[in-house]
């Protein structure tokens, strides 16, 4: 299993906490699917702060480890203060770092990006940054201290899948020793799978999960898929080839 | 004086961002500050003074993906 800063966990699988149809349902998926890791947010909090202290309270019921998420950041600055709150509000150092660059994409900002991850690193975070699959950009952040990359497969919430195989599969080639998470834009638990016979080493998701018709079945169903995905690629895949070739003996074969 | 809590003008006349928090009933809240965009350990906000124009945000844990 993964091991992210010198933590094992016990799922391939990430899962959100947002946009769940209720609480319940939300539980029952991480129950079904088995995620190791939840990650959340933080958000303004009025007179009271009962909705806060009840959401940590069903999130700790739940067992699993907690990565707090800068999602919504467009500066450096909004990124590292949220990732200081969180790291305050959570008890962890980890952050999933989003440095939001465009408004239409979601895409990273990878310069701020970059900057946040050292600025964060530097104080102690251990940084799970949203990136592009871009191999400098990664370099640069392993460069910044980061020891966990997570590239999207496709923009955060249109469940497109793995939009370049070939970056995904040369990012993998360049870090093997590096745990690396498709983090957006997974629609489908065939995606994941692809994902694992890449050799990825876990996914994150949540509008795939949440926004499906039974969120509990889908989340198990991705379980599954990264099962095995996962099998497929400790198997050792055949390498394609473009001619046919067959699989049944020729010889013998009785002449008619 | 006049602040910004959240984004929302508001007059108070807690001195420190710990009476503000305790004012806004959020003494016992599990809750993170910053002031002026910068952040404010807990430990810190009792020797924190507020002054005119400041910009408070009190944050909670929330889902999120």
């Amino acid at each position: 299993m993964p091991v992210f800063y010198d933590t094992e966990v016990t799922s391939r699988l990430m899962l959100g906490t947002a946009q769940y149809p209720s609480p319940t349902i939300l539980a029952e998926a991480f129950r079904r699917s088995g995620a190791g890791i939840a990650t959340v947010s933080v958000r303004r909090e009025a007179g009271g702060g009962r909705a806060g202290q009840a959401f940590w309270e069903m999130i700790r019921a739940l067992g699993v480890h907690v990565l707090p998420n800068t999602a919504g950041c467009h500066s450096v600055r909004e990124a590292v203060t949220t990732a200081q709150m969180a790291r305050e509000l959570f008890d962890t150092n980890w952050i999933k770092l989003e440095v939001i660059g465009h408004a239409d994409t979601l895409q990273p900002d990878p310069f701020g990006l970059v900057e946040a991850a050292r600025i964060l690193s530097d104080d102690g975070f251990d940084v799970f940054p949203y990136c592009t699959e871009d191999l400098v950009l990664c370099e640069r952040l392993v460069e910044a201290g980061c020891r966990v990359l997570m590239p999207w497969g496709a923009p955060i919430g249109t469940g497109l899948g793995l939009n370049n195989i070939y970056g995904l599969r040369s990012l993998r080639a360049h870090f093997p020793d590096l745990p690396l998470v498709i983090d957006a834009g997974l629609g489908l638990p065939s995606q994941a799978a692809q994902a694992m016979e890449l050799g990825y080493d876990a996914v994150l998701l949540n509008t795939a999960v949440a926004k499906a018709g039974d969120p509990a079945a889908m989340a198990q169903g991705f379980a599954r898929a990264l099962e095995a995905g996962r099998l497929a690629f400790e198997a050792d895949p055949m390498p394609p080839r473009d001619m046919a070739a067959p699989s049944t003996p020729v010889f013998g074969k009785a002449l008619l | 004086m006049k602040i910004m809590v959240n984004g929302t003008a508001q007059e108070t006349a807690a001195p420190t961002l710990a009476a503000l928090i305790d004012e806004m009933g959020l003494g016992a809240a599990k809750v993170a500050t910053a002031v002026n965009e910068g952040f404010v350990p807990a430990s810190q906000r009792a020797a924190t003074l507020l002054t005119d124009g400041d910009r408070i945000e009190i944050v909670a844990p929330r889902q999120g993906g």
